[in-house]
């Protein structure tokens, strides 16, 4: 006989809801080459039985996309936030430790509520304006160099990863995180975003705004798509450096 | 989100901890290194600074205030993050959570400090000399806790002025903000040197 067959151990913290406390089971899986984290998970699907050999619920996590491009299968891997479809298993150190992204409110197992950074979108206005009651044409041109780096942060994929990194995103703080702020940048560089700047600006001087990051950079580092986040920061700082002194001492253009 | 108060109590922190603060600080280093060139000269710039026409109210302003108001929020600020450095253990982040320590370690002994000095010398228990410095850093332990003590402050100063060059706006690009490292790298070297000089020109 040959040698025994390769394995795979999880060891995944789990929760039954929101407010019931967490356990961590094992599972040991029949290896098979190429498999990422998500393929694991499913596997664990099909034949939820432990490394006890005690029959268990599956475990539940979120996905969609499957190609790193929703954000919705985020979670801890080995103590670091990223996607499971692109976690694949030969890179991992084993046993794989899996947790929920705990920024976030657990809703079960490895599923969080990303909620809260919608509605910081919301609080930001990260979008563009456009609804009128007739036809207002064509927008001011893009330059194509602005158009293809603002293209890079529209990369976004709302993740959470970057809020999970963060030091100062947590329960006792109001934060809201790079992200929206990095939308905030996006927005304020589009040629017909540009003409609302100020309020957007104003917004993110507000309670758990662009003031709350303390420069830890986990953000850009942990960031799947490589968006320039702490660049963005600072340059929102920039700017929220003179809107300050407008709103202060008082300005005659309003947006420019 | 229109309440901006916490915005421009974070901005204050971050520009009272350069000015006056940081300033004083350097200035205070300074002043001290004149330890290395004997009792005399110490004694001379330290009645220099404690004769100053309208000391109290420079003390008061310049350093007792913009002080307390740093040291309170910033430990309201220290103690709101929940560090990572184990799993996130990036260059930024391990500065990020020395930046609290030493800021945390730095309300106590700037405390024991100026009760030990600047207290005692205005309750008449004491003269502000070369005298005093020595008594106290004869101690090796109190002698061990300045070397951190001064070590620590020069730290926070260093790379609080980096990120105060982030938070105004200042160090915008990746490049820009790589400079800002070597150069409050250079900062902390030059000032933990004049720092570390004098006070061994007390033992």
């Amino acid at each position: 006989m040959g040698e025994a067959a390769k394995t795979v151990i999880f060891e995944i913290e789990r929760q039954n809801s929101t407010d019931e406390s967490s356990y961590w089971e094992k599972f040991e899986l029949p290896y098979r080459a190429n498999m990422n984290v998500i393929s694991a998970l499913m596997e664990i699907r099909r034949n939820p039985v432990n490394m006890d050999g005690k029959k268990t619920t599956p475990v539940n996590w979120d996905m969609n996309c499957l190609e790193e491009v929703c954000g919705a299968c985020s979670m801890v891997i080995n103590g670091k936030a990223r996607q499971s479809c692109t976690a694949l298993v030969d890179q991992l150190e084993q046993p794989i430790r899996l947790q929920p992204m705990r920024t976030f409110p657990v809703v079960r197992d490895l599923i969080v509520d990303r909620s809260r950074m919608f509605d910081s979108l919301k609080k930001v206005k990260a979008w563009v304006p456009i609804d009128g009651t007739h036809d207002l044409g064509e927008g001011p041109r893009m330059p194509e160099r602005k158009r293809q780096w603002a293209y890079e942060l529209s990369k976004c994929m709302t993740c959470g990863v970057c809020l999970e990194a963060c030091p100062n995103v947590n329960d006792k703080s109001d934060f809201i995180g790079a992200a929206p702020l990095s939308q905030v940048r996006l927005m304020n560089a589009h040629p017909t975003g540009a003409m609302n700047r100020d309020e957007r600006l104003n917004a993110i001087m507000g309670e758990g705004g662009l003031a709350d990051c303390g420069n830890s950079q986990n953000c850009v580092e942990s960031c799947p798509k490589g968006i320039p986040l702490t660049t963005s920061i600072a340059a929102l700082n920039r700017d929220v450096s003179i809107q300050m002194f407008r709103n202060f001492f008082g300005s005659d253009h309003m947006v420019d | 989100m229109d309440n901006n108060r916490e915005f421009l109590m974070r901005r204050l922190h971050s520009l009272l901890g350069v000015i006056p603060i940081g300033l004083f600080l350097t200035q205070h280093l300074i002043v001290n290194h004149f330890a290395t060139q004997g009792v005399e000269a110490f004694n001379q710039a330290a009645h220099f600074m404690a004769n100053l026409p309208f000391v109290i109210f420079l003390e008061i302003f310049v350093i007792y205030l913009p002080l307390m108001y740093h040291a309170f929020y910033g430990l309201y600020i220290a103690f709101t993050a929940k560090n990572n450095p184990g799993h996130y253990s990036y260059m930024r982040n391990i500065l990020f959570v020395a930046q609290r320590y030493t800021g945390i370690f730095l309300v106590v002994f700037i405390a024991w400090h100026v009760f030990e000095t600047r207290f005692q010398v205005a309750i008449g228990a004491a003269e502000a000399d070369f005298n005093m410095m020595e008594n106290i850093l004869s101690n090796p332990f109190m002698f061990a806790f300045y070397v951190v003590g001064v070590l620590s402050a020069t730290f926070h100063l260093a790379n609080g002025l980096w990120s105060f060059f982030v938070t105004w706006g200042i160090t915008v690009s990746e490049k820009a903000q790589r400079y800002s490292t070597y150069f409050t790298l250079l900062v902390f070297i030059v000032l933990s040197i004049i720092g570390i000089r004098a006070l061994f020109a007390f033992v």
